[in-house]
């Protein structure tokens, strides 16, 4: 069994690993006739995004994948209309994104995929030199850079960063790259709105999600085997 | 220049579950005892309250209750061939930081170990024949026996408010427990949590299959309660928000709602926070320890604190990693097997499979730290025959949810692609319609996995980081291919519209993804000061004023969640220096 070098959380959790593809193509209707509610946020108009990390290239990037990722559709708006870029943004600004947390000595050695992350780089300077060396990819590729692709060439160059297959010449690996990516989009779609991402709550509203109210000492009996269906609520909601 | 503090009787040095029952106990007992804490102090009231506390981008993502690694780390590597690097952010593990330690954002499980691990090597090679343990399989003895822990185990329990149902009083096996368990002198101090549906499926697909299942024992208060220290409780209200997370409904058994609040009322008792212990101190020309050298993390000010007695009582590792700073001992080689301090560090495995059904609907953001049901068959059922199988030790199978949060938990039939409308339109059907069967399991010691300082890597005191050397090996591979065998058949059994099997992990241990803050050993209990750190006191051979309190003193790993045991010898520890140390200072053993 091959292991990831990086944090792989996200895609275990979204069980994108082996096995034979399901049903999947049918899936879209079966979630509707079982109840799920659509989002559909008619023409939704948008905040004008204000950034405090990424760079007009570096926004155009995030921009692009993140509604390549997240495409309007029955279940939510797109990436940029549920705030996605935003989140990263500031979490790139953030703490985080400078390096918190995280042990930062060197010598740095590559190691062994199991010794984890061992870039010398914070997630903020990961994303600076990754998104140079995907739009250097791109261009060298495709003759344009990743933002400028079409659907069918952006998705083929996300799934190369996800294996690793596409080379960042002189950058950091570009699958370490795209774990991080991914892992931060689902953080924005699913985490708390307060952090610019879920914009309307319509992460949680895709998948039922209810959100921070949770005293459920008589829920757990009551709805056991039943739908519980409620608006979601926010930090910002209770606040 | 360190400031040398006035001596007092008793310097702990970590404020969790262990330091706060010695904390209070020997408060109580009339000592002057100072805690050294090297996080700050968080109090449910401010800072676990609704709405904030309801964060997973804070808790779960960005680890806020958790060890800083920008501060000190450990080094990891799988073999003594390999060059060691450090875990540069948490991942497998997550120790706590902030008074009352691990046991703020653990779910709560709470187990009984039993003389099944506590006579360990005598009763597997009476039975099996001494050739069937492997020869690099370090696993000994404990010293200690479950009757001696029992009263301990209760008291613990009571205090920790655990939820759960007897399945062996005083000998009789009681329906609707585990018929496994060891003899309880009383029934749990509270009843079991109400079960969810995937509970109450898994319940009937194990008993249909032959298995016992019963609710797992957890400290999540099924009712309002208040324990015998007069400490209260409120009821879990399964808010889906409990491992990683302080509780806001006071439900969960912790520290810092029970023996911690009773120790800072008691004059005898000061707590000090931000305080990093650096080194225990040593009298060089007797077999004793004089105190703790410290840190005061808000200005660098250094201090050295003297003591008649010095707990560590840090989270395991921490434990281990002063022991070696400070030179108690002799540290472990794995070559020659000479030395104690670093030795049989053991952590656990697991596995779970996602059963899909159409249909139905499991709310997976209600639940406790503890809706877990639970099979002991093929652990604690000593009659189940391991050679069938060729391991030693064994697995525990539960239908549970735990802190399902969206981040986190969306699960999805294998092959969905990982973005785009055909995986959103896959998580939105199956979020409320899967759930997971899990195991966990047990790791028995082995010769090379260990403890020592780094060569290279330091932490913010200049001090060098603990290294880790660790992986799984042929014993623990076939515990896995076994036990994904039984949830996959358990799994089939239920007639699952997709199943995600369960797959034995045949890869090496990696620092990522999270598995288990079950770390344990390194400072070893035993009869014999040549194999062990301490005794069956929790007592070092060498300083016999030094007690080293926690999982570190497990000589391997159950399947069980550790928190029992670690807070039974707490207990345990407690009594042996109020009744024996104090009246006669000396080796008790």
């Amino acid at each position: 069994m091959k292991e990831d070098a990086f944090d792989r959380r996200a895609f275990l959790k979204s069980a994108v690993a082996g096995g034979a593809a399901a049903a999947a193509g049918t899936l879209p209707k079966s979630a509707e006739a079982q109840g799920t509610a659509p989002t559909k946020t008619p023409a939704q108009e948008s905040p004008p995004p204000t950034y405090s990390f990424l760079n007009p290239d570096e926004a155009a990037f995030i921009e692009a994948l993140v509604d390549h990722m997240v495409p309007a559709d029955q279940y939510s708006p797109k990436g940029t209309d549920l705030g996605l870029n935003l989140y990263i943004d500031r979490a790139l600004a953030s703490g985080w994104g400078k390096g918190d947390r995280t042990y930062m000595q060197g010598p740095w050695r590559p190691g062994v995929p199991s010794q984890g992350y061992q870039l010398p780089l914070t997630p903020a300077a990961l994303y600076r030199s990754g998104i140079a060396a995907a739009n250097a990819a791109c261009a060298k590729t495709y003759g344009r850079r990743f933002d400028k692709l079409d659907p069918a060439q952006r998705e083929e160059f996300m799934q190369g960063m996800r294996s690793g297959k596409v080379v960042f010449e002189g950058g950091p690996p570009s699958r370490a790259f795209f774990a991080t990516v991914y892992q931060n989009v689902m953080e924005g779609m699913f985490g708390d709105p307060m952090y610019g991402g879920n914009r309307g709550k319509a992460g949680w509203k895709m998948i039922g999600f209810p959100g921070v109210i949770a005293v459920h000492y008589q829920n757990v009996e009551k709805f056991r085997g039943k739908k519980y269906s409620v608006e979601p609520v926010s930090i910002s909601d209770m606040s | 220049m360190a400031t040398r503090l006035k001596e007092v009787d008793v310097v702990i040095v970590g404020l969790g579950w262990t330091g706060g029952i010695l904390a209070k106990e020997l408060a109580e007992a009339g000592l002057k005892v100072v805690a050294l804490e090297r996080g700050g102090l968080r109090l449910p009231q401010s800072d676990f309250t609704v709405p904030q506390v309801r964060d997973e981008i804070r808790y779960v993502i960005r680890h806020d209750l958790m060890m800083d690694t920008q501060k000190d780390t450990l080094t990891i590597r799988n073999n003594v061939s390999q060059e060691a690097l450090p875990m540069r952010r948490l991942g497998s593990f997550l120790p706590g930081d902030t008074v009352g330690g691990s046991g703020v954002h653990w779910s709560g499980h709470t187990w009984r170990w039993t003389d099944m691990e506590f006579k360990v090597r005598s009763r597997y090679e009476e039975r099996y024949g001494k050739k069937y343990l492997p020869e690099d399989m370090t696993i000994q003895d404990w010293g200690i026996t479950y009757d001696e822990l029992e009263p301990y185990y209760e008291k613990f329990e009571r205090v920790a408010a655990v939820s759960g149902k007897a399945g062996n009083l005083r000998g009789k096996i009681v329906p609707g427990g585990n018929p496994f368990e060891a003899p309880r002198a009383n029934e749990y101090p509270l009843p079991p949590l109400t079960p969810l549906l995937a509970q109450e499926m898994f319940r009937e697909a194990a008993a249909a299959n032959g298995y016992h299942p019963f609710p797992r024992p957890s400290a999540n208060a099924s009712r309002p309660y208040t324990n015998p220290d007069g400490a209260k409780y409120g009821a879990c209200q399964y808010c889906g928000h409990c491992q990683r997370f302080g509780c806001e409904a006071n439900a969960k058994g912790s520290a810092l709602i029970s023996v911690i609040p009773i120790a800072m009322r008691n004059p005898n008792f000061e707590l000090r926070t931000h305080a990093w212990a650096t080194k225990v101190l040593k009298d060089p020309g007797a077999k004793r320890v004089t105190g703790v050298a410290y840190t005061n993390v808000l200005n660098g000010d250094e201090f050295e604190q003297p003591a008649s007695i010095v707990l560590l009582c840090a989270y395991a590792i921490n434990n281990v990693h002063l022991m070696l700073l400070s030179g108690i001992g002799e540290a472990y080689d794995p070559v020659t097997q000479k030395g104690v301090i670093g030795k049989n560090y053991c952590y656990q495995t697991g596995a779970s499979a996602t059963l899909f059904f159409e249909g139905k609907h499991f709310n997976p953001f209600m639940n406790a730290g503890g809706s877990s049901t639970t099979i002991d068959d093929f652990n604690a059922n000593w009659q189940f025959d391991r050679s069938k199988h060729g391991y030693v030790g064994g697995f525990i199978v539960a239908g549970a949810f735990n802190t399902s949060l969206p981040i986190g938990y969306r699960p999805v039939p294998a092959g969905t692609p990982a973005w785009g409308t055909e995986w959103k339109a896959a998580t939105a059907k199956w979020y409320d319609t899967a759930m997971q069967i899990n195991m966990s399991g047990s790791v028995m010691a082995n010769r090379y996995n260990y403890f020592d300082l780094d060569p290279t890597y330091r932490n913010a005191f200049g001090l060098p980081l603990m290294r880790m050397t660790f992986d799984y090996k042929p014993n623990e591979h076939r515990i896995g291919e076994h036990a994904a065998q039984v949830i996959n058949d358990l799994a089939k059994s239920m007639k699952p519209t997709h199943l995600n099997p369960a797959v034995a992990r045949t890869g090496p241990w990696t620092v990522v993804p999270y598995q288990s803050t079950h770390n344990t050993g390194g400072t070893i209990m035993g009869t014999d000061p040549r194999t062990s750190a301490v005794n069956k006191y929790l007592q070092s051979w060498d300083a016999h004023n030094l007690f080293v309190v926690g999982a570190n003193v497990f000589p391997h790993n159950s399947t069980y969640n550790p928190t029992g045991p670690v807070g039974a010898l707490a207990y345990w520890t407690a009594d042996a220096i109020k009744n024996k140390y104090v009246k006669n200072p000396g080796l008790l053993v």
